[in-house]
C-alpha cells in the first residue's frame, strides 16, 4: 500500500493535526510500510465472521436519571488554558458581518 | 532490616505488627530514591513533601491502635496516565504537562481509602504508546540491570521503579503488553488482569477496548495482594465486570500445578525468538511439568495476524480518544492562532510527539471513508478469529505458557527509527489484549549479558487465581526473584 503525501495531508486535516513537510514525508513512508503489513490480514477468510467490538460480552449499562454531586464549575475549568467567569474561552467562531 | 528490600506483602505484615511506622517507610524510600533515581529516572513527579505529611498523619492516627487495611502505609508508584487528584498527571506528554486532575481514578480512590502512600508518578511512553519509554516527552527511563538498555514500555517507569526498589510496588496499564513487557525486561512480576476486572475510570484512555490497569510487583504474592485491592465492579466504568473478587492470596496456597493442563503454542516458538529466551522458557516449561502440570502442545493459528489487527484497532480507538486534546478544556494551547481550526491544529502539532502523531494518523486513516471496511472492519473480524483461537485452546488446557518478548531488553536508541520493527516486537503480548484474557509475566532466567528473561502465563477470562497459583508455584521452586540488579 503506497500512501502519497497528498493523502497524508488529507488525513492530517481530518485528524486536526498540522504537520511539517519533514513529518509529511516521514509519515507517507512509514504509514505505507505499516499498511503493507496490515494487508497481510487479507489472507484470513472472515466471510460471515462477526466483528469484535468488545470482549467478555459487555452490555449496555443504565443508571437512574438522578442528579448527583459532580465537579464544581471552578474545578471543571481549573485546567483550561483560558477561562472567564466559569466558561472556556476560545477564539471567536462566528464571523462579524458588515452591516 | 532494609525497608526498601522488603516485598510489599512483607512490609504490610511488619506495618500491621507495629514493627515499622509509615514515617520510617517514607524516610527509607526517600533515601533509596535519592541514591538510584538520578541513574534510573523512573519517576516523572515525586510526591516528596505530601507523602511525608501523609505518613505523619497516618502514624498519628494509628497511635495505640493498629487495625489496618491491606495497603495502609504502603509506598506505591503510579503510572503517570492514571489520574491522581491534586497530583500532576502528564501521560509523559507536552500536551498534559501542567494537568492536575480534579478527581482520582477509581483504583486510586480505592488505594487512598486504604491509606496508601503515593511516592510518585512514573514515566511511560507518551500516552502509553510505545515499548521502551523512549517516546516520553521527559526522556527515557533506564533499565536497572543495565543502564544502557531500555526498561521496556509503556509502563517502563513503573517496572524500573519496582526493580530498583524505588517503591514497594507499582501500578501500570497494559493495552498491548505495556505491563508485561517492561516487567519481563526489568525482571519483576507484571499482571494484566482480564478486561473488565479492574475499573478503567480515571485511566487516560488510549484504546478503550484493550486498556487494563494492573500491578507491577517484586513477586507473585505481591501481585495477588495488590490485584485484590484494586479489582472489582465500578459503576463509573460501564465495561467493568460485575464479577465477585476472590481472595487471590488464598489461591497461592496450592504450591503445585497438579491437575492443571498447560498449553505450549507452537506459533510462539518460531523464528525470531532469541535462543537464550527460548532456552529459558523451555526450561521453565520443564519446571512446570515437574510441579505436576500436564504439558500439551497446542495451536493458536492466528498468532501471525495479531500485530496487524492490533495496530489497526488500537490506533483507530486512539485517534478517537485523543480527539479530546484540542487546547480548550485542559492542557496545552498553541499561542497566537487566528481561529478555532488553527488553534486545534497547532495545539496538537505542538503537544503530541512523533509516535502519538503517527498513531493518530494511522487510526484516522483506517477509519476514514473508503478504508473503514478494508482495514477497521477487517481487523475487527480477525479479532474474532483470534479470540476463537483462545477459546478453542482453553477447551483443551487451563493455562498457556509462552515467552513475553522475543528478546531481552534492547539498547536505548536501537529501534528508534523503525516503528514497524518496534511494533513487531509486541508479537507475544498483544493477542492477549485482543482476546481480553488475563496474563502474568514473571522472571524465568537471565541472558549471558545479565539481562532478565520473562515467562508469560495466560489464563481463561477471570482465571487470575489459576494464573497466580501456577506463577507462585513456579516462583517458589526457582530462585530468580532473589537476584537483584546492581545499579551502576
Amino acid at each position: 500500500m503506497e500512501i502519497t503525501q497528498q493523502e497524508v495531508e488529507k488525513v492530517a486535516k481530518l485528524a486536526r493535526l498540522e504537520l511539517t513537510d519533514i513529518e509529511k514525508a516521514a509519515f507517507a513512508k512509514q504509514l505505507s510500510q505499516i499498511l503493507t503489513h496490515v494487508e497481510t490480514l487479507k489472507q484470513y477468510d472472515t466471510t460471515g465472521v462477526e466483528p469484535t467490538a468488545t470482549v467478555q460480552g459487555q452490555v449496555n449499562v443504565f443508571r437512574p436519571d438522578i442528579a448527583r454531586p459532580s465537579l464544581s464549575v471552578e474545578c471543571a475549568v481549573a485546567n483550561a488554558p483560558e477561562s472567564a467567569d466559569g466558561f472556556f474561552v476560545v477564539p471567536k467562531i462566528i464571523e462579524d458581518r458588515e452591516r | 532490616m532494609s525497608i526498601h528490600k522488603l516485598s510489599l506483602y512483607e512490609l504490610h505484615k511488619k506495618f500491621t505488627a507495629g514493627e515499622v511506622t509509615a514515617t520510617e517507610i517514607v524516610r527509607a524510600y526517600g533515601l533509596r530514591i535519592g541514591q538510584v533515581e538520578p541513574k534510573v529516572k523512573a519517576y516523572i513527579t515525586q510526591a516528596k513533601d505530601t507523602v511525608v505529611a501523609q505518613a505523619g498523619a497516618l502514624d498519628a492516627s494509628l497511635k495505640g491502635w493498629r487495625k489496618t487495611s491491606p495497603l495502609m502505609g504502603m509506598p506505591l508508584a503510579i503510572k503517570d496516565n492514571i489520574c491522581t487528584e491534586g497530583v500532576l498527571t502528564t501521560c509523559a506528554s507536552r500536551m498534559l504537562g501542567n494537568f492536575v486532575p480534579p478527581y482520582d481514578a477509581t483504583v486510586i480512590a480505592k488505594l487512598r481509602a486504604q491509606g496508601y502512600l503515593l511516592l510518585g508518578k512514573t514515566n511511560l511512553d507518551e500516552f502509553a504508546m510505545g515499548s521502551s519509554t523512549e517516546n516520553s516527552a521527559v526522556g527515557p527511563s533506564r533499565n536497572p540491570w543495565n543502564l544502557q538498555c531500555v526498561p521496556g514500555g509503556s509502563s517502563g517507569g513503573s517496572a524500573a521503579a519496582v526493580a530498583a526498589d524505588e517503591c514497594a510496588a507499582a501500578l501500570g496499564s497494559d493495552t498491548g503488553g505495556s505491563i508485561r513487557q517492561p516487567a519481563a525486561f526489568c525482571g519483576v512480576v507484571g499482571l494484566k488482569p482480564t478486561y473488565g476486572r479492574v475499573s478503567r475510570y480515571g485511566l487516560i484512555a488510549f484504546a478503550s477496548s484493550l486498556d487494563q490497569i494492573g500491578p507491577i510487583t517484586k513477586d507473585v504474592t505481591d501481585a495477588a495482594f495488590l490485584l485484590g485491592a484494586i479489582a472489582g465492579h465500578d459503576p463509573l466504568d460501564s465495561t467493568s465486570a460485575d464479577v465477585p473478587v476472590p481472595d487471590y492470596l488464598k489461591a497461592l496456597k496450592k504450591r503445585d500445578l497438579k491437575k492443571l493442563k498447560v498449553g505450549v503454542p507452537v506459533e510462539f516458538f518460531a523464528e525470531g525468538l532469541d535462543p537464550e529466551v527460548e532456552q529459558a522458557v523451555r526450561a521453565a516449561i520443564e519446571e512446570l511439568k515437574s510441579l505436576g502440570g500436564e504439558i500439551k502442545e497446542i495451536q493458536l493459528p492466528r498468532t501471525d495476524a495479531a500485530v496487524a489487527t492490533y495496530y489497526v484497532i488500537a490506533t483507530a480507538e486512539a485517534s478517537s480518544n485523543l480527539a479530546r486534546f484540542d487546547g480548550v478544556k485542559f492542557g496545552l494551547r498553541a499561542k497566537e492562532t487566528k481561529d478555532l481550526l488553527e488553534l486545534y491544529m497547532k495545539t496538537r502539532q505542538e503537544g503530541f510527539g512523533p509516535e502519538v502523531k503517527r498513531r493518530i494518523m494511522l487510526g484516522t486513516y483506517v477509519l476514514s471513508a473508503g478504508y473503514y471496511d478494508a482495514y477497521y472492519g477487517k481487523a475487527q473480524a480477525v479479532r474474532t478469529l483470534i479470540r476463537q483461537d483462545f477459546e478453542a485452546a482453553f477447551q483443551e488446557v487451563d493455562l498457556i505458557v509462552t515467552p513475553v518478548t522475543p528478546t531481552p531488553a534492547f539498547k536505548l536508541g536501537e529501534k528508534g527509527d523503525d516503528p514497524l520493527q518496534m511494533y513487531l516486537s509486541d508479537i507475544f503480548t498483544i493477542s492477549v489484549n485482543l482476546a481480553g484474557v488475563p496474563a502474568i509475566a514473571l522472571p524465568c532466567g537471565f541472558s549471558q549479558s545479565g539481562l532478565p528473561i520473562g515467562l508469560q502465563l495466560i489464563g481463561r477470562p477471570f482465571g487470575e487465581e489459576t494464573l497466580l497459583r501456577a506463577a507462585h508455584a513456579y516462583e517458589q521452586s526457582t530462585q530468580w526473584r532473589t537476584k537483584k540488579p546492581v545499579i551502576r
